[in-house]
């Protein structure tokens, strides 16, 4: 029998999903073409791959992270491109969409060498050797806390030790749900974050308006482990609506800070959430259809409003705010966004609170770091339930860039205004 | 919840690892110049608690690196990146003479690293910690397969590492134990070895040299072992055993051998019989202090030739691990007698000998605690007694550190065929 020899190794072989990991195989003869490969089995039985074509040194090593791919899913020095090139194998079901549901057990990664530069015909050859790596959303000892109180739904996860924690409302958009991971993620970081359920895909109650998510938001401050004036709020989509809406009107939500990414300031929360799906459904004829008949939604917010009641007043807005765009997003007309929140923080003389980040040729699902990057995916719009496939947007390696770049600036955002400094507050005492 | 609180940060990367991997424990966001205390807790398996701590103080950027910084106190001090893992105590009011060792070696083990405000060398429990992380710490890489082993008489357990294979095998035998312990050979799979820890101890059965000898063949026989690529690898009676196997090669060809703390001394018969057959002729060597510990590094002493193994046999690479503060084992001395030895026969071009002052007798893995002092049973004994195994943190610590990355490195060099001067390796 042929002799295994090469010597596959992953460190660290059990990790946060936004850490990095290496990827060596050693002890291979010198100038031997081999092809990386890695396989996932999601929670939905679909499989996702990527691979990298190399070729070992001169001491028959293959470093993923200091070498060159020459093809595969991704190509050049990409350190951690068989996580983010990753997309369903050859035969699988059309529109899928990656995405933890059980956050309290981890990715498995099956990670494998194989001789030459292949392509395809992963499940028929034997690979040389494999390893497996594990890629968590909770570090050890973070706690999951599922919340059904006043009214609200949600899951809590508060980071290990006796805190006080800085808290963060999470949430998501119209694809609706409870969707745990980056919650899950940001306690891992420090930070005590509820993600909320507001759409409910089946039945989002009739009158849900700003007073949940004000509720929230109180329910976070309130929890004996966060520090009350340490909340800030994060939106993806229309999650951003809702954090806009939130730090421009409500009394009683007062965020530290915001975070909107692929957001926009149309459709402020003046009126219930179900009324409001209504009303986009009332301007289907604004969707447009590619080739492939794909939804692309980014017209249905244009011409930005200038009607001021049709938009988030972001001149009232008294916290900082980040925006984190792609500037391929064909789900919502971001980058147009950005530019008249921009000018209406200008005229309003509160720009100086707004940073805002726009990717190129990443697409409107910007997530946390090394996950597969995802152009279209099965969807199912709110107001008629009609099931299609929705255009996201953006290119892998762009937007693969996006991810990570931003997410390490939205820790940083949330850390500079939700952990206090110590030498610039005199009356802070430990 | 109150306004205006500080938040200390206190990170440990990576939070999950293998029980040999290092960890940095990183504090950020104090005041500077603050005095604090680092401090590790596990609740052993045994329900015992241990504890370790260090003293630290903030640098002018608020800043406690543990990995770049030196500990002004406690149970450990200087700069010791992993001290809060091998330098860990009982803590007070534990049972005595607890020893902390993994059993169930699929779960992970769990350590809250916190840090507390000033330097404190008690009362943890009593006061609140300014933050707090959690560390796993896992035998088992992922994807390993932990396999019981119960035929042709053999038995043990086998640990598989993922993939294909076929993979160099290692036969790993621990000091004498009914209970098996599976740290060892579940790192070494860890490692892309298949490892094959085999029991010492079956109830109703003598188990003899040969016992040995047919789990090795077992290793080698397995569909997923390279069959002329399997080492053995022991630790004080395992070593004497690994050192005997070793010298058999009328029967076995072993591709290299480790032994850590053992001796040459020629094992006929089972290890029960051995060791009563040792105490009855040198009981006398056997010392007891004014608490009743016992040393028994003497028992062995002096080692006539005709008492020993045909070192002059071997014909393998042979790695000798010695502790010089060894209290159990006269490793030191065997060692350098079983180096004149290899001399001799003109085979001293296959031994390397690593010998480290001030380390004990139970070289463990990587960032385990010493075991000094424990409850032990040998068979020559009626009872339980108190051993002393020697050793001292700080030098054991490093010991074991720098052993393992040498003992990984030479099962490596010479059971992973070289492509490039291999006639059989072919990719």
């Amino acid at each position: 029998m042929a002799r295994t020899i090469a010597m596959l190794s992953v460190h660290p072989s059990r990790g946060l999903v936004d850490e990095k990991f290496r990827v060596e195989v050693e002890n291979l003869p010198p100038a031997c073409p081999v092809t990386l490969h890695c396989l996932h089995r999601s929670e939905d039985q679909d499989h996702w791959e990527a691979f990298g074509h190399y070729c070992s040194d001169h001491s028959g090593t293959v470093k993923v992270s200091e070498d060159e791919s020459f093809g595969g899913t991704y190509s050049g020095r990409e350190h951690m491109g068989l996580l983010w090139s990753m997309r369903p194998v050859p035969g699988s079901r059309r529109g899928l969409r990656l995405r933890k549901t059980r956050v309290d057990f981890p990715m498995t990664l099956l990670i494998s060498v194989y001789r030459g530069h292949l392509t395809a015909g992963f499940r028929e050859l034997p690979p040389v050797a494999s390893v497996v790596a594990e890629r968590w959303y909770m570090a050890p000892g973070v706690k999951r806390i599922a919340v059904e109180e006043r009214g609200v739904t949600g899951t809590f996860f508060i980071p290990p030790g006796p805190g006080p924690f800085p808290g963060v409302l999470d949430m998501w958009g119209g694809g609706g749900g409870l969707v745990e991971y980056r919650s899950a993620l940001l306690a891992s970081h420090g930070f005590a974050s509820m993600a909320l359920k507001y759409i409910d895909p089946g039945d989002t109650p009739t009158d849900m308006a700003m007073g949940y998510f004000e509720t929230a938001f109180q329910i976070i401050q309130d929890h004996p482990q966060v520090t009350s004036d340490r909340v800030g709020i994060l939106g993806l989509s229309f999650g951003t609506s809702v954090a806009l809406t939130l730090a421009a009107y409500s009394q009683i939500s007062r965020p530290r800070c915001c975070v909107g990414i692929s957001g926009s300031h149309a459709y402020p929360i003046n009126r219930p959430v179900a009324e409001l799906f209504g009303e986009m459904g009332m301007n289907e004829k604004k969707m447009k259809r590619d080739e492939e008949d794909n939804v692309i939604m980014r017209n249905l917010i244009l011409p930005i409003a200038t009607d001021p009641a049709k938009k988030v007043d972001v001149g009232r807005i008294e916290c900082p705010l980040l925006l984190v765009n792609g500037d391929d997003d064909q789900n919502w007309a971001t980058t147009e966004s950005a530019e008249d929140i921009a000018n209406m923080m200008s005229v309003a003389g509160n720009k100086h609170l707004l940073t805002t980040l726009t990717y190129p040729k990443a697409g409107h699902l910007i997530e946390p770091p090394f996950t597969p990057h995802i152009r279209a995916s099965n969807f199912i719009v709110q107001h008629s339930k009609e099931k299609v496939i929705m255009l996201w947007g953006g290119e892998p390696k762009a937007h693969a860039v996006a991810q990570e770049d931003s997410w390490k600036r939205i820790l940083n955002f949330l850390k500079e205004h939700l952990c206090i400094e110590p030498t610039l507050a005199p009356q802070a005492k430990l | 919840m109150m306004a205006g609180a500080v938040h200390p940060i206190l990170s440990v990367c990576p939070s999950r690892a293998l029980f040999t991997e290092k960890f940095r424990v990183l504090v950020e966001n104090l005041p500077p110049g603050l005095s604090v205390t680092l401090h590790s807790l596990h609740c052993s398996e045994m329900k015992d608690y241990w504890e370790a701590f260090g003293h630290y103080v903030a640098d002018n950027k608020g800043t406690v690196d543990v990995s770049q910084e030196a500990s002004l106190g406690g149970t450990y001090t200087g700069k010791e990146p992993m001290g809060l893992l091998w330098s860990m105590i009982p803590v007070p009011g534990s049972k005595e003479h607890a020893v902390l060792f993994k059993v169930d070696v699929e779960t992970p083990q769990e350590v809250l690293i916190s840090v507390f405000q000033g330097h404190l060398s008690e009362g943890f429990r009593q006061k609140p910690p300014l933050a707090s992380v959690v560390a796993e710490r896992w035998s088992m890489a992922p994807g390993l397969k932990r396999i019981r082993v119960q035929e042709k008489e053999i038995e043990g357990i086998l640990f598989i590492p993922p993939g294909p294979g076929p993979f160099p095998g290692v036969l790993d035998l621990w000091g004498y134990e009914v209970e098996l312990t599976e740290c060892r050979p579940a790192m070494l799979a860890s490692q892309g070895f298949v490892a094959f820890v085999a029991k010492y101890v079956i109830p109703g059965r003598e188990l003899k040299m040969d016992y040995f000898l047919r789990a090795f063949e077992f290793l080698q026989e397995h569909p997923l072992v390279i069959s002329n690529r399997v080492g053995l690898i022991g630790l004080s009676q395992g070593a004497i055993v690994v050192l005997n196997m070793a010298c058999r090669t009328e029967a076995i060809s072993p591709r290299c051998c480790v032994s850590i703390n053992g001796s040459h001394l020629l094992m006929e018969e089972s290890s029960v019989t051995f060791w009563k057959k040792q105490f009855k002729m040198k009981e006398h060597t056997i010392l007891r202090n004014e608490q009743n510990h016992v040393t028994m590094r003497g028992l062995t002493l002096p080692l006539p030739n005709e008492a020993t193994i045909n070192m002059e046999n071997i014909n393998c690479p042979l790695l000798l691990v010695v502790g010089e503060g060894d209290l159990n084992f006269p490793s030191a001395e065997c060692a350098e007698l079983m180096a004149k030895r290899m001399h001799t026969a003109g085979k001293e071009h296959l031994l390397t000998i690593l010998s480290y002052p001030g380390a004990g007798h139970i070289l463990h893995l990587p960032n385990s605690n010493l075991v000094r002092i424990s409850r032990y049973r040998l068979p020559c004994f009626d009872q339980h007694e108190i051993m002393l195994w020697g050793g001292h943190p700080k030098p054991h610590a490093f010991a074991e550190e720098d052993s393992w990355d040498k003992i990984l490195a030479f099962l490596k060099q010479h059971l992973y065929p070289d492509p490039q001067s291999d006639p059989d390796a072919a990719l």
